[in-house]
């Protein structure tokens, strides 16, 4: 369905020239926060680290720029360190910041809903009837679910019968609450999706921490991952040593044990059935709808195609898609630590676009993902990816990655000192 | 006579690199951006990590050479420091020596 067939004429005229509408004030006519005349409008849909980062990155690095930024929720609620909130080690108000930081550099904060995009007339639908007029377009959209394949499993999520827990917010509290609830000798199982999915060690850091949280408070119940992957994905033998050191009786890891359907809390699998108190679903996962709506989806039907130089879409002109929804480079993973770098290569080329100068020809991004397998003890992965220019790709730079040595109280620190320095970099805190 | 060629080319590899690394005036500062994650925006890093802002250069670069042969013990550096080649360490080093320091 295209909007510009909601377009009434009238609109677009006022459109043209600027003026605001629906009570919302069109991207030309934000602060630009310097003075001389703008260099342009942007406007970034989703407020997460991707969003967010290019917001701020945009504004500090380009000076008189309209930087609009569309949030759906009032807050910012941090994917990680959300698994220590399911396990009781942290609450909500330690993972949940606000965009005062980003309001007061001059950028507009639109608490709202992109409901269309008009790539040919440069234009963003909100829900309510307003629009936003650019001149480049960031889309940061995170991931939406694919829940077709699974029976049952879409009405179980509707209904909060059964949790994702993959997006923080509402649903991390839930699965708090349902794990709270459950009594002592019940069964909590998690079904990890096929890769490539969000955060590739998250789902093993959540059993670790529903474990951590049954260990002291419930220690006859049982963690049961049912992983559709044949091994473990990420930081391998370092979580198969936390479920033995640490949650020997407690976590039972299985294989190869892809979800086919859903009945009430019960996981049906290809061989068998199982019963669980809490049953936790990653589903399978594709870019976010409105990645999918304005057509920008041309990678396996679930992934954004970019060129890693700018970041813009290979599927629209003017249109930059950052993070978890893009089909990414070899080796990179779908994290916020990189959704807010490829915010950076992305701010970066926006801004020598609209002056009309070259882009920087040798980008780099790299990743640090920090989990936590006990309260205290972390492990890491990182990786640091040159921009390669004859296969026009990024590409892990041999030994520049690789894990801890082993789980460590030192990084348990680290981790949590990076979560402060990441939120206060995209959010200007 | 193929010693000079060797040379000239030498020369003219030089002559062509260094004009290209000079040309964009922003690598530098978007280099010094990806280590933001961890050390805060333009070097100000808060809670447990190193500041990086208003560091000498010189220190910065000896400091990923030590993690890059392993003369310093790192959790986690001396695996990221050898992402990023020499040329790129010294712009990064540059970089975030020029900032000032969080008081």
């Amino acid at each position: 369905m295209s909007f510009e067939s909601h377009t009434d004429l009238a609109r677009r005229r006022l459109l043209g020239t600027g003026l605001a509408l629906s009570g919302l004030a069109l991207a030309g006519c934000a602060s630009t926060g310097g003075s001389g005349p703008s260099i342009g409008r942007v406007v970034v849909v989703g407020g997460g680290f991707g969003g967010s980062t290019a917001a701020r990155y945009l504004k500090m690095w380009g000076g008189n720029i309209d930087v609009t930024l569309v949030e759906r929720n009032p807050n910012f609620i941090s994917c990680p360190i959300s698994n220590l909130v399911v396990g009781g080690h942290k609450q909500m108000a330690d993972i949940t910041r606000g965009y005062d930081g980003l309001k007061a550099l001059g950028i507009k904060v639109v608490q709202g809903e992109v409901t269309g995009i008009d790539a040919a007339a440069k234009k963003v639908r909100l829900a309510g009837g307003g629009e936003l007029a650019y001149d480049r377009l960031i889309v940061s959209p995170g991931i939406d679910f694919m829940t077709d394949g699974i029976g049952g499993l879409a009405s179980a999520l509707a209904t909060d019968q059964v949790t994702h827990g993959w997006k923080a917010g509402p649903q991390t509290v839930l699965l708090r609450k349902q794990l709270e609830a459950m009594p002592d000798g019940g069964v909590y199982a998690l079904s990890i999706p096929k890769v490539p999915y969000r955060c590739p060690p998250g789902p093993y850091e959540r059993a670790c921490m529903v474990a951590s949280y049954f260990k002291t408070a419930k220690p006859k119940s049982k963690v049961l991952v049912l992983d559709a992957n044949p091994e473990i994905q990420s930081k391998k033998a370092l979580f198969e040593k936390a479920f033995k050191d640490h949650y020997a009786g407690i976590i039972e890891y299985r294989a190869n044990n892809e979800l086919k359907e859903v009945q009430g809390t019960t996981a049906k699998l290809e061989f068998d059935d199982v019963k669980a108190n809490v049953l936790n679903v990653i589903p399978p996962q594709r870019a976010g709808d409105i990645a999918r709506s304005a057509n920008l989806v041309n990678v396996n039907s679930r992934w954004v195609g970019v060129n890693w130089l700018t970041m813009e879409s290979t599927a629209a002109a003017g249109i930059h898609v950052l993070g978890d929804a893009t089909f990414p480079a070899p080796a990179m993973p779908k994290s916020g630590h990189m959704a807010n770098q490829h915010a950076k290569v992305a701010a970066a080329a926006i801004i020598q676009l609209l002056k009309g100068e070259a882009v920087n020809s040798a980008p780099v991004v790299m990743n640090t993902c920090y989990s936590f397998v006990t309260a205290r003890d972390v492990v890491h992965v990182a990786s640091v990816h040159q921009f390669d220019a004859t296969d026009k790709t990024f590409k892990t730079v041999p030994g520049s990655g690789g894990v801890s040595a082993a789980a460590n109280q030192i990084e348990g620190r680290y981790a949590l000192s990076w979560a402060e320095n990441i939120w206060a970099d995209m959010l200007a805190l | 006579m193929k010693r000079i060629s060797v040379a000239a080319a030498a020369a003219a590899t030089a002559l062509l690199a260094t004009p290209a690394m000079a040309q964009d005036a922003n690598l530098a500062r978007n280099l010094a951006a990806t280590c933001a994650n961890c050390h805060g925006t333009q070097g100000a890093a808060r809670g447990e990590m190193k500041p990086l802002a208003g560091v000498p250069a010189d220190k910065i670069v000896a400091m990923i050479n030590d993690y890059k042969s392993g003369n310093m013990p790192a959790t986690i550096m001396h695996q990221i420091s050898k992402g990023y080649t020499d040329e790129q360490i010294k712009l990064i080093a540059g970089y975030f020596a020029a900032q000032q320091p969080k008081k």
